[in-house]
């Protein structure tokens, strides 16, 4: 996106404007929105710190110190230590690589999965819709919490991909909704008519024609399960039904940290004032992509 | 429209019980009630496993096919089955029911009055102090899991009641036991201990409503009808609260019904964190006792929450949008 927006800037004056296309246009717009800038600036220093930090850090991440347990923040230790006497700087990081990693590919998934069901639901209507609506009404009844949870004692052996795979099959299902409505709306659109007379088959219709004029729903919708799935996932690990020791995430070290949160904060605001950060850049990139992208709303905060 | 309630309501009754089988079958794969007994001390006989096992429909050898048919007789005449302590699934959900529904209640309708008023107040004053006030706590707020939220609470109570020296804010449990001060005492012990709980679910939905109600309204303040409103010689106060309030609201209503489920569940984190005796610390503590009865009944009894707050939603619609009542 930026080596787009560079070229544009780049490209002298007296050449008439080439006609923009859609990822330059889409660029534009969301670098002339400051909110999302800010939170792209906070979501990559925090990358940054997540993956480069561990290497200053002259603790190894399942190292002891026995001669620190539960220690404040000191030169040593930059955050201090826990209980058992490891790095908290070092636990943070590598708890904050694995949630960003986890909000993504959540988010990214949720959003596939939400895009083709709701697109196919809306194309075919009749009875593909009513067997997809009934599906999604069905889970939207079970709380997510739940499943994730009573699916837990499977789930305690596997790795995080599969956390991840199960996250994004609990949440597509408002998404879909919506994807369903616009897509109901867009199929009588000229063009897609156009391609359907000419003998595209509808599945090219849709994957070709519909999702990529929603394109900008999509995105915007990436940017907000990325959020959810994060907070999501703190919930889970609080209870303990999230990722597994020796695995740690922000939210299984806020859950540790919860419990001495009076004795030794430092356990517990480190790693929640980094969830909530996060969060909070990943919240205003989303809002501000929503007024860049959405025509309608070019007033608002 | 009474033809159209009725459908929806038949086919919540559809989906509750498609939604509860679905947690029954999964609990009872995955979870594992056999452990329970073979860990017991002192430990007991492989018949007398077997034998409570199948007492309580619990025994993994039993076909699930079996299991479910029994369990489901059971629940078609209102009965849920047994804990895995051998106590009545029934008992505990009459005593665990109306801890959560206060706390779910009460948090709903104060966050989301709360919510939608600061929401289209904000609104109305676009870029004054207000509404920037607003919505800077609103977006912060939004970023912080409930979990944190109870947890930040319950410390910056304990602080309190510190620097105090006094217990003004309770953040254990849901009332003092053997609290003898007559009701209106009573009563007051009841509301200390209901505040932090109460708080944390409605600043979690407080911050979700007005951001949704303030954009809703700045869609209807823009549009004709208000004006027009305006024009035909309506007060500010009367346009905007007949007119463009009524008609922003709509949306949030529709709103309302998809963020209840995340209010059922931030209600389970709550009871936890504040060691509230509801549904949702029973369901937590029923999934780690592999309580397969218990985990189906809690899911049920959410579902049938969903579902009543979906179908008030769709009264409350038909009651906002004349155009649904006429139909």
């Amino acid at each position: 996106m930026s080596i787009a927006t560079e070229r544009e800037a780049q490209a002298p004056d007296d050449i008439p404007p080439a006609i923009t296309g859609r990822w330059s246009s889409l660029a534009k717009e969301v670098l002339g929105t400051p909110r999302v800038v800010v939170g792209l600036v906070i979501i990559g220093a925090l990358v940054l710190m997540a993956w480069i930090g561990p290497l200053f850090s002259p603790w190894e991440f399942d190292e002891r110190d026995f001669f620190a347990f539960r220690s404040p923040p000191s030169a040593e230790h930059w955050f201090g230590t826990n209980t058992t006497g490891r790095d908290v700087f070092h636990m943070t990081m590598v708890g904050l690589q694995r949630s960003i990693v986890i909000g993504l590919c959540a988010a990214v998934a949720t959003t596939v999965v939400a895009a083709i069901v709701g697109a196919f639901a809306g194309y075919y209507l009749g009875p593909t819709d009513r067997v997809l609506m009934w599906i999604t009404d069905l889970f939207l009844v079970l709380p997510q919490f739940l499943i994730l949870a009573i699916l837990y004692p499977v789930l305690r052996g596997s790795e995080w991909p599969v956390f991840v795979i199960l996250l994004a099959g609990l949440m597509w299902m408002v998404t879909a909704k919506m994807v369903r409505g616009m897509t109901i709306s867009l199929k009588e659109r000229e063009y897609v008519l156009a391609a359907r007379y000419m003998g595209v088959s509808s599945g090219r219709i849709i994957l070709r024609h519909i999702l990529p004029n929603m394109s900008s729903l999509l995105i915007v919708d990436i940017t907000i399960n990325v959020s959810g799935a994060i907070i999501l996932e703190t919930a889970l690990s609080y209870f303990g039904f999230g990722v597994q020791p020796p695995d740690v995430t922000l939210g299984s070290l806020i859950a540790e940290g919860s419990r001495q949160a009076l004795a030794f904060p430092w356990t517990f605001w480190f790693c929640t004032g980094l969830l909530i950060l996060l969060v909070l850049a990943v919240n205003l990139v989303g809002d501000g992509l929503r007024d860049a992208l959405d025509p309608h709303s070019r007033r608002r905060s | 429209m009474a033809k159209f309630l009725i459908r929806r309501l038949l086919s919540s009754l559809i989906l509750v019980f498609l939604a509860s089988s679905l947690a029954y079958l999964l609990a009872a794969t995955t979870l594992s009630p056999r452990s329970n007994f073979e860990q017991q001390q002192p430990p007991l006989s492989a018949e007398a496993i077997e034998r409570e096992l199948d007492h309580l429909n619990l025994n993994d050898r039993t076909p699930l096919a079996e299991r479910y048919a029994t369990w489901l007789s059971g629940v078609v005449v209102g009965d849920f089955g047994q804990t895995i302590t051998d106590q009545s699934v029934n008992e505990h959900i009459a005593r665990k029911a109306g801890v959560t529904l206060r706390l779910i209640v009460v948090g709903a309708v104060i966050g989301a009055t709360l919510g939608v008023a600061v929401g289209a107040y904000s609104a109305v004053r676009q870029y004054r102090a207000f509404d920037r006030a607003s919505t800077v706590v609103a977006f912060f707020l939004l970023a912080v899991p409930t979990i944190v939220i109870a947890v930040v609470l319950q410390v910056t109570a304990v602080w309190i009641n510190d620097v105090t020296g006094r217990q003004l804010l309770e953040y254990g449990g849901e009332y003092t036991a053997n609290l003898d001060a007559g009701f209106w005492g009573t009563l007051a012990d009841r509301v200390q201990h209901a505040i932090l709980p109460t708080l944390t679910l409605v600043l979690s939905l407080f911050a979700a409503f007005s951001r949704y109600q303030r954009n809703m309204m700045l869609d209807v303040l823009a549009s004709d009808f208000v004006r027009t409103a305006m024009a035909k010689g309506l007060t500010r106060r009367a346009a905007l609260f007949k007119h463009a309030l009524r008609t922003a609201m709509i949306p949030t209503i529709t709103y309302f019904t998809f963020t209840f489920g995340i209010l059922i569940a931030n209600a389970t984190f709550t009871e936890k964190v504040f060691g509230w005796h509801g549904m949702g610390a029973w369901v937590v503590d029923s999934i780690v006792t592999n309580d397969v009865n218990a985990v189906a009944a809690v899911t049920c009894f959410m579902a049938v929450c969903v579902m009543a707050a979906s179908f008030l939603s769709d009264v409350l619609y038909a009651w906002l949008d004349p155009r649904v009542r006429v139909s």
